[in-house]
């Protein structure tokens, strides 16, 4: 859904008003997505540019891939966004705002925006990723959200370790997670309340933290403000919004959204034959490797000669030691030589001058990890669409 | 006497924008255009469907070759995992629905 008067603002023409279910209307505010049915409304929210729309209600906005070639921080007004429940907290006072810390701890704690911010403040730079980023490119397609590859980001968080508001809580002896929920919820009351859970060891680690800040602004609305939480290298379903509850339990959380949703096969790839259904699973937890040429979309038509071929890299933590880059479909590889390094939680640019001859020619990244994990040269498969992390590639026509 | 002044002027609009900054977020998200598309049974559809979510969450699903079993597979979910409250009647016409429009 386009906002109205931004598409008579754009077409300048009155007259659209009356054609506005017509295709060609929409053509003027819409991207088509490289899979099938991936035709999507570029929309305007507030604080955000124009955006990927997914769906409407609740909110999914996918970043215009192009964005990534601007530098390795993802701004704040492009960066993706994700809802599972349609009841959200639209008129939620920041002054009125409480996070409450309950559960297995000696002492409950209920803490003001301004309580948090009075605490030792910390900064990561990390990216965050849907786990159904990519989901579109899955062949069999799988049900869910449609995504190309712009479910993702990569922010400088400002906030709180939740290491040490757990600690100012005091958490008991037998403590085994600690789970979060935000003030988004459903319309439905026998829907099930999103609610995810880490393992206390994870939990207390110093790097999960309650972020206030953005890339030195507060968190936009639809990206959780005003508190959401980090789980560096984990993908974004951990990364509670407007995060006001956390609990500690002596038990694993066995809530809808760990014990039946975002669950990825229990397999050394945490893959399955492609259609097959997985016997066992585990929670999905940190991202695969990947990454992407951002200079040179798909189709694109070059100059034959010298170019630099730019893009990024990432990981679940470990940091790029290497991304490679192909200009012959994956016959030979270059190292690329990698930008500055913000952080092993980081995107990690890369760039690459390479001379092309006339002709067709397939472009490939390859990145590897300091754990030396790489990519798959074939995309492997799961029925939730998650973990994508094939070898990209980017055709181009040189004359 | 005029210092004074605006320094009353300062204080109130320090206070005026104090408050603009306390005030609920009332955030506003752009109308919902898209609507599901002409069918069988359309408004058993709307009335179930769309009380907890858009039509674009179907409209934007991948092409199956076996709509029938993709969408039945969905509404059951819909039912089993969500808790939507649809009566059994309308189960069936709901399937239709999907599998012939979209």
């Amino acid at each position: 859904m386009f906002d109205r008067r931004d598409l008579l603002k754009g077409a300048g023409l009155s007259a659209l008003a009356a054609t506005l279910s017509s295709t060609k209307a929409l053509a003027l505010d819409t991207v088509t997505l490289p899979f099938a049915n991936g035709e999507r409304p570029l929309v305007k929210y507030p604080q955000k540019r124009p955006m990927i729309s997914l769906t409407s209600r609740p909110p999914q906005l996918e970043t215009p891939f192009a964005i990534f070639n601007d530098g390795p921080i993802t701004p704040n007004n492009a960066f993706f966004v994700r809802y599972h429940l349609s009841d959200m907290p639209y008129n939620l006072d920041p002054d009125k705002f409480t996070l409450e810390v309950k559960g297995k701890v000696d002492k409950p704690l209920k803490l003001s925006l301004k309580d948090i911010k009075k605490m030792k403040a910390t900064e990561i730079v990390a990216v965050n990723q849907c786990s159904g980023n990519s989901r579109g490119f899955f062949e069999p397609r799988v049900a869910g959200g449609q995504l190309a590859n712009g479910a993702m980001g990569n922010a400088r968080w400002r906030g709180v370790p939740l290491k040490a508001v757990l600690e100012m809580a005091g958490v008991q002896a037998g403590a085994k997670q600690v789970t979060f929920n935000g003030m988004d919820g459903p319309v439905n009351d026998k829907t099930p309340d999103f609610i995810k859970a880490l393992d206390i060891d994870h939990a207390t680690d110093g790097e999960v933290m309650l972020a206030y800040g953005m890339n030195g602004e507060d968190l936009p609305f639809l990206n959780g403000f005003p508190l959401r939480l980090i789980v560096p290298g984990y993908y974004g379903t951990y990364w509670v919004k407007h995060l006001n509850e956390i609990t500690v339990i002596d038990n694993i959380y066995d809530g809808f959204w760990m014990k039946s949703a975002y669950r990825i096969p229990d397999t050394p790839n945490n893959a399955v034959e492609p259609g097959t259904a997985p016997k066992a699973t585990i929670p999905i937890n940190r991202f695969t490797i990947r990454s992407f040429i951002t200079s040179v979309p798909d189709g694109a038509k070059l100059k034959a000669g010298a170019t630099t071929l730019r893009g990024i890299a990432f990981d679940g933590g470990k940091g790029i030691k290497e991304v490679q880059v192909s200009t012959d479909g994956g016959k030979s590889w270059t190292s690329a030589k990698l930008g500055k390094d913000l952080g092993k939680y980081s995107f990690r640019e890369w760039k690459l001058p390479v001379k092309l001859a006339a002709g067709s020619h397939e472009l490939k990244v390859r990145a590897t990890g300091n754990g030396g994990e790489t990519q798959p040269d074939t995309p492997r498969w799961n029925p939730a669409g998650y973990l994508r992390n094939v070898v990209e590639a980017v055709r181009v026509t040189v004359a | 006497m005029q210092r004074t002044f605006l320094l009353a002027i300062s204080l109130a609009l320090a206070a005026v924008i104090g408050s603009a900054l306390a005030a609920p977020v009332n955030y506003k998200t752009p109308d919902e255009v898209a609507a599901f598309k002409p069918g069988p049974n359309l408004e058993v559809v709307q009335g179930n469907c769309g009380a907890c979510h858009s039509s674009d969450y179907i409209a934007t699903q991948p092409p199956m070759k076996d709509k029938k079993a993709f969408w039945q597979a969905e509404v059951t979910k819909m039912i089993k995992v969500y808790g939507a409250p649809i009566d059994d009647a309308d189960v069936g016409k709901i399937v239709d629905y999907l599998a012939a429009t979209y």
